[in-house]
């Protein structure tokens, strides 16, 4: 692991400025290709990445003692707010999350284990890095970590890697469960700058696809600090998260889809969200899936008909034909699940 | 390098002291202050220092085991603040809380915490190398009100791989200790 220095901010405000100084200073001392300042919250994902190599800061802006005023978790008219360093253990546990949202906690509650839950925090639950082999060996040749190197799973072991949204460049999927679930609810992230400005980004475009570019991941610039994460009523009726993978529990998702819906009182869907996960570059999605299914009934063959629709686009190998199939399934499941779970007579 | 600057068996103060990392740095190491198992420690720490080595290396606290150094398979789980979490990918700077490992969980006396005397009675374990982090990781689940049966202790103990397979006997473990620990006044 490089050595690196910890600075411990106090405020949003030090944080931010505290990135830039530091970003500034190493600008002067050596190029590299790598960042050479990160921020660190639960640790889970950069402490990981700094043993295997793939993370070299030089200083790390710690922001542990910004939890205080970040890590609160409240209800309004507008709808939910959580604190981007509330841990994902505090999140699925708060009744008004588990009242609003279920399938947020059913995202949180399937990824990862209890002792991680206990200290990665959501900010940083979105902002994981792809468990792409190649990318976290440290040494393969790989656009995301070392741009312009090649891609090694081009040709290689691509077994859980994306189906969707891939390039010729990147083959890397994004595995996280909640940025899945905040996708298909219409959720949005709070961004802190460094010159003191805020703004407001959705979930659903904060991914960049990789093209010739996977080393830019989202579209925050560097030093942007991530502060909340806003969860709007949607009035949906039932939403859920259904994650398929190779074991039943602490393992990442092969498949994976967030539903949310709202019935007419005829029992037809009024309207409908259907996010793919795990097996493509960033949450996936499926307009057209949900497009077929507005102003109809939900059943197992308009079901199978909408989920046919999610993966039209896949570029597979032998090695990932499955996840069609799989992906096609998990859709499936999700939908049915959801409409089993809106309240009768509703 | 890690250097002990002064250990007692003091009692901990009640909010353990702020870490002057301000000045922290490769070269010029942050001082932490940790409370581990009831006894205070002071230490310089390079930054870099996984709390599980700390613990292995400097404190000579050997039953937290290492079993990938990555996250994946809860051998190395320790209670920080009564929370279990990982302390492979747990900073030693950054600890806030006292911290309880494995040689802490027995009483003063000897006598053997509800979840290893359970753990003895059920035969939890083979070759015992998972089994510090598998009770540690049991009173952490059990403290979260996570083992009301065997399907919430299945999903909750889930971070503790076992090679041996001890599963079975692991879980029955927890669920005895879960109804003792539950119904003790």
């Amino acid at each position: 692991m490089n050595p690196f220095r910890l600075v411990t901010p106090t405020t949003v405000q030090e944080a931010v400025q505290a990135f830039a100084r530091h970003q500034q200073v190493d600008a002067g001392l050596s190029p590299s290709p790598q960042p050479a300042v990160a921020y660190l919250a639960g640790g889970t994902t950069v402490v990981d990445l700094l043993k295997l190599g793939v993370l070299t800061p030089r200083v790390l802006v710690d922001l542990t003692a910004l939890s205080d005023s970040l890590a609160e978790i409240s209800v309004d008219a507008d709808g939910l707010s959580v604190g981007a360093l509330a841990t994902m253990a505090e999140v699925a546990a708060h009744p008004d999350v588990a009242r609003a949202h279920p399938a947020v906690v059913q995202a949180i509650g399937s990824a990862a284990s209890a002792q991680l839950r206990n200290v990665a925090t959501i900010g940083g639950n979105l902002l994981q890095r792809t468990r792409c082999p190649y990318f976290r060996d440290g040494v393969s040749a790989c656009n995301k970590r070392a741009p312009g190197s090649g891609c090694t799973a081009v040709g290689g072991d691509t077994r859980g890697l994306a189906v969707l949204g891939t390039s010729d460049a990147c083959l890397a999927n994004y595995p996280g469960d909640l940025a899945v679930a905040l996708t298909a609810l219409d959720a949005s992230v709070s961004v802190a700058t460094a010159d003191g400005g805020a703004y407001e980004l959705p979930v659903a475009d904060l991914y960049r696809l990789p093209g010739d570019r996977p080393d830019l991941e989202t579209v925050l610039a560097p030093g942007d600090l991530v502060t909340a994460v806003r969860v709007p009523d949607g009035g949906w009726q039932a939403s859920v998260y259904v994650k398929v993978r190779d074991r039943a529990s602490y393992a990442f998702a092969l498949t994976s889809a967030a539903v949310a819906l709202r019935s007419q009182p005829d029992g037809r869907i009024a309207d409908v969200r259907v996010v793919l996960g795990g097996l493509a570059a960033r949450p996936w999605r499926c307009r057209e899936a949900e497009e077929l299914l507005r102003g109809g009934p939900l059943t197992p063959e308009t079901a199978a008909a909408a989920a046919a629709t999610c993966l039209v686009d896949a570029r597979v190998d032998q090695a990932r034909a499955f996840a069609v199939e799989l992906g096609r399934r998990t859709v499936v499941r999700a939908l049915l699940d959801a409409h089993a779970r809106v309240p009768a007579g509703a | 390098m890690t250097r002990e600057i002064a250990s007692e068996a003091a009692e901990p103060p009640a909010e353990p002291p702020a870490v002057d990392l301000a000045a922290g740095s490769a070269t010029d190491p942050p001082v932490v202050t940790l409370v581990v198992n009831g006894e205070l420690h002071r230490l310089t720490v390079d930054p870099r220092t996984s709390l599980l080595d700390l613990l292995r290396e400097d404190l000579d606290l050997v039953g937290t085991k290492k079993g990938c150094d990555h996250g994946q398979c809860g051998a190395c789980t320790v209670l920080v603040d009564g929370r279990r979490v990982l302390s492979c990918l747990t900073l030693a700077a950054r600890v806030r809380g006292p911290v309880t490992t494995i040689e802490g969980l027995q009483a003063s006396d000897g006598s053997l915490h509800p979840v290893q005397q359970a753990f003895l009675d059920h035969d939890a374990y083979q070759c015992g190398y998972c089994t510090p982090g598998q009770i540690m990781s049991a009173v952490g689940c059990i403290a979260e009100g996570a083992a009301s049966d065997e399907d919430s202790v299945r999903q909750a103990m889930s971070g503790n791989l076992c090679r041996c397979s001890a599963y079975v006997a692991i879980r029955q473990a927890v669920l005895q200790a879960a109804r003792e620990l539950e119904s003790a006044p």
